[in-house]
């Protein structure tokens, strides 16, 4: 019995089940009776749209209910290798759908199955347009997403990797913001702006990816990740590939100078948009360097290390000192994103235990922290229908339940021991000091300035004395933003009290990477030894 | 072999040409009166022909001393241009009639045309090639020109017909060059001819090139391409949609099979002009369509970057490239048919309107077409996980299979460029105010057409894929 219940198809369920509330949504909303005009009665919208809310959070939940259940029950993180892993016949010629976890991905199956009910919860009340179609992307973003996490195959990762970008888009351009921008000669609103740049920019990335995969595929014959990651690529060709993948992700990360589009997308995207794109978008990015780009090319990866540090740290130190400039709360938290993915991306290219590590923690503790600040963004938000920080100011007086949360999360987006955001910040920096000490000198300033920018922030939009008018008569959180952000806060205390069971499940897979890693560069200096 | 067996491999063709026959003299007797019942008639004549060529597929047989042959590429191409052929009379008729235009020649052209590139995908001798060519070139001419009081349509008719004919003229030089040199017209004479000389036939490959470019202009490959966007838009919408399915199919499996066939050895000479022509095709077609606003042009310069996609797939000269094209083929005609009934479905009071802009707010207005709109053009795009994105990836595999790297990477950025024009309209439709709905009695049959291609794009397709892959290596593997 347990037998069969161990090699069922989990990951697969767990990924695809998301499709199957989003056709009953779609499914609700075509069979709604309409007038004879065609119209549907606002009793009836209404009732839609409770059903496509219930239905999605009901799903959501049930995915991340499965997924720990499957996690606790099935997955045994001492082992290094992949685990619940499924396979089927799929193209042909080498080329097979191929799902499974290891230490690297699965807790970002987790996240990802974590903050999705979440979403659904922040966009309770503050989407009251065209609900349905909103949960049906975000369902159908959740299969996606979950995808990308469990793929282990190159085709279907690349199509879940770029499957992701067409609700992500829709979500911004439906139900961002409003407000006008001029491009190319077109009047636009700002968020087709934002929704076009976010396509195209991650589109355009991705492409090269493809034709490297391909040229892969003509080398080694098969799109199989475990095993490309042990394959032996020669050095001259890894160097191609490596651009060709650090193009698609480096725009995903995002990393300095293809950040641009990212403080864009957040500004417009609805709350949820801006929560699942900095809590678990990003992360792709920083995954797909671990999965692919290190163990893929390791000769190619320690090459371009230097580069890949300078871009870290001009990302870690100018767009913190962007983010001190910012007006905008969202914007001031997106650069912040950038800045914090630079950690990530310094950590995972020293090539070190603590670097990857490090990265991988501050990946999930970044998730919780920078997701919990776009949500008190959105609580802010909702009352008063702006994110200007000069708006603001004195809140703590009328509410301090959302100041102190805002404080704690603002503390963990700085840093602070004790919240998550130490621990991964700590390590990415120890590894990166293994590696050269100048690059930790440098990214520590990343550290002040997000004390600054962040304290900034808290005081101009909590301290002071309430004189704004419209400010009177604000209300503190209500019981359901208590719940998600307290939620969140837990999480991110227990992950900045207690790392270790977090880590310990790195550990295995990271370990053979490594082992991995150096094995192959150590065979490459030999082999240059012995030329010479 | 005697006539009747020669005449047993033939039974879909004579179908069509003696089917055709039959109807135009009842419909001469019956008058317009006849145009539903002849309409009827040639879509089941279409599809009884395609199920013959299923009855008989596989195979390889040489028939009328060479001139054509009968195998798996052709039956593969016979059945879609069939099945098109079909879809397009059942999109056609309703149209037509509302436009005064229902007359009963015009299912008979179809069938005509149908009748032509059935030759042309079976053609294995330059006489064969150009004959049939012309059977199809001649009827789509008419078709064109189908709304005679239109001037536009006119104005189609007569530019096809010209630029066409010129068309054919260089393809005649091109034959009468190769002929001249190789000594024969067969295509397995010319390859033995090809194979044996050492270097290149200088004169062969001119010949070739002339075939090349009458080739590209019946694919509407740039820089051939340029009758395509003012027949596309002056046409009758279904002949519109008649046009940039089925004849775009049946064009580019002659273009491969009068590559691959004959000149297989002398492969690295045309590979620089197909790679050429494929990547100035999807340049244009990814430019050019930025700046559109009738969406029939659109769709105009979309194919012609679609057949530079395709085209990429023919220059890799492999069999695995010749699949690709197929399968892209394949996949763009369903997709194509699919877009096409939902411009169909554009109709307000007064008429069809072709402006993107009354595409504005579809998404409230009319949910259900907005959806199939977005599905279709993501997968025009070829943004994954719909099917637009397997045909790129096989044409794509194949150019990087072959060491055409360079060709695959500029593809793959034009293909983003190209994403830019796709996703305007899906952001027109998506993220504008909603404009008023369209009449919603344009018809539940070209709905139907429209949902089943855009759910065979949808991920439906993913498990599709491998059969599709498994007939066209099949069908591939004829030229071979």
């Amino acid at each position: 019995m347990t037998e069969s219940l161990a090699t069922a198809p989990w990951l697969s369920l767990i990924t695809f089940f998301p499709l199957l509330g989003a056709f009953f949504i779609a499914l609700r909303r075509t069979g709604a009776r309409r007038d004879a005009s065609g119209n549907i009665a606002t009793v009836e919208q209404e009732q839609i749209d409770r059903i496509a809310r219930s239905i999605a959070l009901s799903f959501t939940l049930g995915v991340f209910v499965v997924a720990l259940v499957v996690y606790q029950v099935f997955y045994d993180p001492t082992f290094a290798g992949y685990q619940l892993v499924e396979q089927a016949e799929w193209l042909g010629g080498g080329v097979n759908y191929k799902m499974g976890v290891d230490g690297i991905s699965v807790l970002f199956v987790l996240l990802t199955a974590f903050f999705m009910p979440i979403c659904i919860l922040a966009s309770w009340h503050s989407i009251t347009h065209r609900v349905a179609d909103y949960m049906i992307a975000f369902l159908v973003m959740e299969t996606l997403v979950i995808g990308v996490f469990c793929a282990l195959d190159l085709v279907v990762f690349y199509l879940f990797f770029e499957g992701s970008l067409i609700p992500m888009f829709l979500i911004i351009g439906v139900w961002g913001s409003k407000g006008i921008k001029e491009f190319a000669g077109y009047r636009l609103s700002s968020r087709v702006y934002a929704a076009l740049k976010f396509f195209l920019y991650t589109f355009l990335g991705s492409v090269l990816m493809l034709v490297a995969i391909l040229w892969i595929y003509k080398e080694a014959g098969t799109t199989d990740v475990p095993t490309l990651q042990t394959y032996a690529f020669p050095a001259g060709a890894q160097k191609w590939l490596w651009l060709a993948f650090f193009a698609s992700f480096a725009v995903k990360m995002p990393m300095w100078p293809v950040h641009t589009w990212l403080p864009d997308a957040h500004v417009q995207a609805p709350t949820a948009g801006s929560v699942i794109l900095a809590a678990i978008l990003l992360k792709m990015g920083g995954y797909g360097f671990i999965r692919f780009s290190l163990p893929m090319f390791p000769i190619a990866s320690a090459d371009f290390a230097p580069l890949v540090y300078a871009l870290s740290i001009v990302a870690i130190i100018y767009t913190s000192l962007v983010a001190l400039a910012q007006e905008d709360m969202k914007k001031l938290i997106a650069y912040s994103s950038v800045a914090h993915m630079g950690f990530v991306t310094m950590g995972i290219f020293t090539g070190t235990t603590q670097g990857i590590e490090g990265a991988l923690f501050q990946m999930i503790s970044h998730g919780f922290i920078s997701g919990a600040l776009f949500l008190c963004v959105g609580v802010v938000y909702d009352r008063l229908h702006t994110r200007e920080i000069a708006a603001f100011g004195g809140l703590v007086h009328r509410m301090p339940f959302y100041a102190f949360l805002f404080l704690f999360f603002t503390m963990g987006n700085v840093g602070l021991p004790g919240i998550s955001g130490f621990v991964g910040e700590f390590l990415t920096m120890a590894g990166a000091f293994k590696a050269n000490s100048w690059i930790a000198f440098f990214a520590a300033f990343g550290v002040i300035l997000s004390a600054a920018y962040g304290l900034r922030l808290f005081r101009q939009v909590m301290y002071g004395e309430l004189v704004k008018e419209n400010l009177m008569a604000i209300t503190d959180v209500n019981a359901r933003e208590l719940g998600m952000l307290v939620t969140l806060m837990a999480f991110a205390l227990y992950l900045g009290v207690n790392p270790s069971p977090t880590l310990s499940v790195f550990e295995p897979s990271v370990g053979v990477l490594l082992e991995n890693y150096n094995s192959a560069l150590a065979g490459t200096s030999s082999v240059a030894a012995g030329g010479h | 072999m005697g006539l009747i067996e020669t005449l047993s491999y033939v039974i879909p063709e004579l179908m069509l040409a003696l089917g055709a026959m039959a109807l135009l003299t009842f419909g001469v007797l019956q008058g317009d009166r006849s145009t539903g019942t002849v309409s009827i008639a040639s879509m089941g004549l279409l599809i009884a022909a395609a199920l013959v060529v299923m009855a008989g597929y596989g195979g390889d047989t040489e028939i009328f001393d060479g001139a054509f042959r009968i195998d798996a590429f052709s039956g593969f191409c016979k059945i879609l241009i069939f099945g098109a052929a079909a879809i397009a009379i059942l999109m056609s008729d309703k149209y037509l009639a509302g436009e005064q235009l229902g007359r009963f020649e015009y299912p008979i052209l179809i069938l005509l045309a149908s009748f032509g590139m059935a030759l042309m995908v079976s053609a294995n001798d330059l006489i064969a090639l150009y004959m049939s060519v012309e059977m199809q070139s001649l009827a789509l001419y008419i078709l064109a020109a189908f709304n005679r009081e239109s001037r536009r349509s006119t104005e189609a008719g007569l530019k096809y017909f010209v630029l066409g004919a010129l068309s054919s003229g260089l393809l005649l030089y091109g034959a009468s060059l190769v002929y001249g040199f190789s000594g024969s017209t067969s295509f397995v004479e010319i390859a033995r001819v090809a194979a044996a000389t050492e270097g290149a036939n200088v004169g062969l490959v001119v010949g070739l090139v002339f075939l090349i470019a009458g080739l590209a202009f019946k694919v509407s490959a740039a820089p051939f391409h340029m009758w395509t966007p003012d027949v596309y838009e002056g046409a009758p919408t279904p002949v519109t949609a008649f046009f940039a399915a089925a004849p775009k199919l049946a064009a580019m499996a002659l273009f491969a099979r009068a590559l691959v066939s004959p000149f297989l050895d002398v492969h690295d000479q045309w590979q620089p002009v197909i790679a050429m022509i494929a990547v100035a095709s999807m340049a244009i077609g990814s430019f050019s369509a930025i700046v559109q606003s009738n969406i029939k042009r659109l769709m105009a310069y979309s194919s012609i970057g679609h057949m530079g996609f395709a085209l990429v797939g023919l220059a890799a000269g492999t069999k695995q490239g010749v699949s690709a094209v197929l399968i892209y083929m394949a996949i763009y005609l369903v997709m194509t048919i699919g877009t096409f009934a939902c411009i169909l479905l554009m109709r307000r009071r007064g008429g069809q309107t072709e402006s993107l802009d009354d595409l504005s707010g579809l998404s409230e207005s009319q949910p259900g077409l907005a959806i199939l709109f977005t599905v279709l053009f993501f997968s025009l795009a070829g943004v994954p996980p719909t099917g637009g994105f397997f045909g790129k990836l096989f044409v794509f595999n194949a150019a990087v299979q072959a060491d055409l790297i360079w060709l695959a990477v500029v593809g793959v950025l034009l293909s983003a460029i190209a994403a830019y024009y796709y996703l305007r309209v899906i952001w027109i439709i998506w993220f504008n105010e909603a404009g008023s709905a369209f009449e919603r009695e344009a018809g539940t049959r070209l709905g139907v057409i429209a949902t089943v291609s855009a759910l065979i794009m949808m991920p439906i397709l993913l498990i599709g894929i491998a059969p599709l892959r498994a007939a066209a290596d099949a069908a591939a593997g004829a030229l071979f």
